[in-house]
């Protein structure tokens, strides 16, 4: 296979392609995997909670 | 700061601090008959002042371990006040800038203050002085407190701060000597470049290591907009910058790449700074200020999960729009106007996400200016990607391009979106990083929301429209084929909104100034008698505007 124009375009327009569409399926499976809705409610009140201003230790 | 440290990390930062000037010596030394020779001058001084400072404070007592009960704020009070100081001087000489280009004798003769020295301190000062210092100071701030854990150590924060300053230092020093690699943003020359490479891992390390001892399980997604700013931005930063020096006692290199390969890897890095530098960290501190400020969670956490993921993959491949009609290959042009079309998707969703989260709230923005800043940043989030993605398509660059569009372009995002959450997230954790009850005047936040406000809407609008006559005017032609217009008749039209812009950007400045002044009144402010009393975030009645 000769590294030229033509064929880093074929890869581009074949493997970018599915590259993109897999990443896509796997971030929005786990967005909304109901067992992760949980995690991400708490995750959320993050900011908001009221809780003293200190590190664990 | 000398005092906090334990002894041994005393040392370690007496080791850094001699290696810093023994480099600079080295630099001083190779390049005498160079302006290398004067940065090497330059970082001499950083490293043996540091040394000098540490051998006066270095018996200072061992800090108790009370200190473990707090989180590790000191590099964020002084991170802020970096980033007002350089705010001022970047928007100083953005000011200049735009004078320059109303009034072009105000060179005064001397190369040093030619337009093209003065713009890419400009460009540096704001992006990588003000935006740099902001993201540094909150990501700190941020980190700590959604893993409720502390920093990992007492020194590399500091090495990451001043380390990074010390870049912004030569980079906006070295501009006004006349040195520059000539890519835009990346102007600083290769060994600027390396020094930035080392501060950068050590910058991820911290959050590595941070994340690595947290204690809560999920990592809230301010985080990942923040790791995904420092990890991509050290990518870009490498790979743009990959160069061969003539000597090394000479500042001078010649980049690795050459004609359209290194326009294109130029443009990959410059529009991925913007998406980078000046987005995501960005929506980091707004995912987590505007949340906590409106004391309302996140209206759709799923959603911003979607929008990092969908920034995240799309903003790589937009890079090409910046070359439109170019030597590079039409379909690599076509697939950078396709992505960045698509990008409006996760732009208008984290803009619309913050705005949902006010809803309910509007009360809150109407009478705390705090908030409002950061309500009216996410709103010109919106009105910038739209207007992005609008000009990436071909026909409609073919207009903007080469024109004061890209510029308005440019500030509805800077002043619009990455200074007014700046300034809104500064403002409401400043109180709470000196332990003040409230700031020093809620009245001057307001009068700097407005000064910032009409600010940016006389500069946008100014160039908007006087890009829009260029373009047209460049583009119009008489009916024997000719061109109508000449190129000085464009800059005549020009003329009258250069001077607007330049007013505009004077309400901008002096709302900077403001905001400096207020924090440094907020600082001098008597602490309050019990310690306590301030401890905790945020102090909401006191901020109260009008009261
Ligand atoms: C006081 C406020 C400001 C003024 C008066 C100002 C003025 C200017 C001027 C005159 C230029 C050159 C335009 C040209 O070459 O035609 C410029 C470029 C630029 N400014 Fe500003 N600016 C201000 C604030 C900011 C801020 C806060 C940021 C970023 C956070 C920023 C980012 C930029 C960038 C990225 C460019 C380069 C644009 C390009 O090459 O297309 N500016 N500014
Ligand atoms: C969906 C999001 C966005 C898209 C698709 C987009 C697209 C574009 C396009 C097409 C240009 C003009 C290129 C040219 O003709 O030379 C441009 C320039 C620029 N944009 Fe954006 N933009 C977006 C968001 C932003 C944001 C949020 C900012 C932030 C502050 C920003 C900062 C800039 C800068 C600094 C330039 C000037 C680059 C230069 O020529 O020096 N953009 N953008």
């Amino acid at each position: 296979m000769p590294f030229d124009h033509d064929t880093v375009v074929g890869f581009s327009k074949s493997f970018g392609l599915f590259y993109l569409v897999t990443l896509s399926v796997i971030a929005l499976a786990w967005t909304y995997w109901p067992s992760n809705k949980k995690g991400f409610d708490e995750a959320a009140r993050l900011p908001v909670r009221e809780e003293e201003d200190r590190p664990w230790r | 700061m000398i005092a906090d440290l334990t002894r041994a990390e005393r040392q370690w930062a007496m080791m850094i601090l001699g290696a810093l000037g023994i480099v600079g010596l080295a630099m001083a030394v190779a390049g005498r008959n160079d302006l290398l020779g004067i940065h090497g001058w330059i970082v001499l001084a950083a490293g043996l002042g540091g040394f000098i400072a540490f051998m006066r404070g270095k018996d200072a007592p061992e800090p108790s371990d009370d200190r473990l009960n707090e989180y590790y704020d000191a590099p964020t009070r002084l991170g802020i006040i970096l980033t007002l100081l350089w705010g001022v001087v970047g928007m100083g000489a953005g000011l200049w800038v735009a004078s320059l280009l109303a009034w072009p004798e105000l060179t005064f003769d001397a190369a040093w203050a030619s337009f093209g020295r003065l713009r890419p301190v400009h460009t540096s000062g704001v992006i990588f002085g003000f935006g740099g210092n902001a993201l540094i100071a909150t990501s700190f701030h941020v980190l700590q407190r959604t893993t409720r854990a502390r920093l990992p150590d007492q020194i590399s924060p500091w090495f990451v701060l001043l380390g990074y300053n010390l870049f912004c230092v030569i980079a906006a020093s070295g501009y006004l000597m006349g040195l520059t690699q000539s890519k835009e943003y990346a102007e600083p020359e290769w060994y600027a470049d390396i020094w930035l490479v080392v501060v950068w891992v050590v910058y991820f390390a911290i959050y590595m290591r941070t994340l690595a001892r947290r204690k809560e399980p999920h990592i809230y997604v301010a985080n990942w907009y923040y790791m995904a700013f420092i990890l991509v931005v050290a990518i870009l930063h490498i790979v743009n910058n990959l160069a061969v020096p003539v000597s090394f006692g000479s500042a001078k290199s010649y980049s690795l790449f050459s004609g359209v390969q290194d326009a294109m890897t130029q443009w990959w890095y410059g529009h991925n700074a913007v998406a980078f530098f000046l987005t995501a960290g960005f929506l980091g501190m707004m995912y987590y200020y505007l949340p906590k400020r409106a004391g309302r969670p996140i209206f759709s956490y799923r959603m911003s999960i979607i929008s990092f993921w969908g920034i995240t993959f799309m903003y790589m491949w937009a890079g090409s729009h910046h070359l439109h009609y170019t030597a590079l290959p039409h379909w690599v042009q076509t697939l950078g106007m396709a992505f960045s079309v698509v990008l409006l998707v996760p732009s208008w969703a984290s803009a619309g996400n913050a705005l949902l989260t006010l809803n309910g709230a509007w009360h809150k923005v109407r009478d705390d200016a705090v908030l409002r800043f950061m309500a009216l940043a996410a709103i010109f989030y919106g009105i910038t990607t739209f207007e992005g993605s609008f000009m990436a398509i071909r026909a409609v660059n073919s207009l903007s391009h080469y024109t004061d569009w890209t510029i308005g372009h440019v500030h509805a995002g800077a002043l619009g979106w990455v200074a007014m959450i700046t300034f809104g997230s500064l403002y409401s954790i400043v109180p709470s990083m000196w332990k003040r009850p409230s700031l020093y005047s809620a009245k001057l936040v307001e009068v700097h929301f407005w000064l910032a406000l009409s600010g940016t809407v006389v500069y946008v609008f100014a160039m908007w429209n006087s890009g829009v006559i260029q373009g047209l005017m460049w583009r119009t032609y008489t009916e024997s084929g000719t061109l109508s217009y000449s190129f000085i008749d464009s800059l005549v039209a020009m003329h009258p909104y250069y001077i607007a812009r330049a007013f505009g950007g004077l309400l901008f400045l002096l709302g900077a100034l403001v905001a400096l002044y207020n924090v440094v009144m907020t600082i001098r402010m008597p602490a309050p008698a019990t310690e306590d009393a301030a401890l905790d975030i945020p102090v909401q009645p006191a901020l109260q505007a009008g009261e």
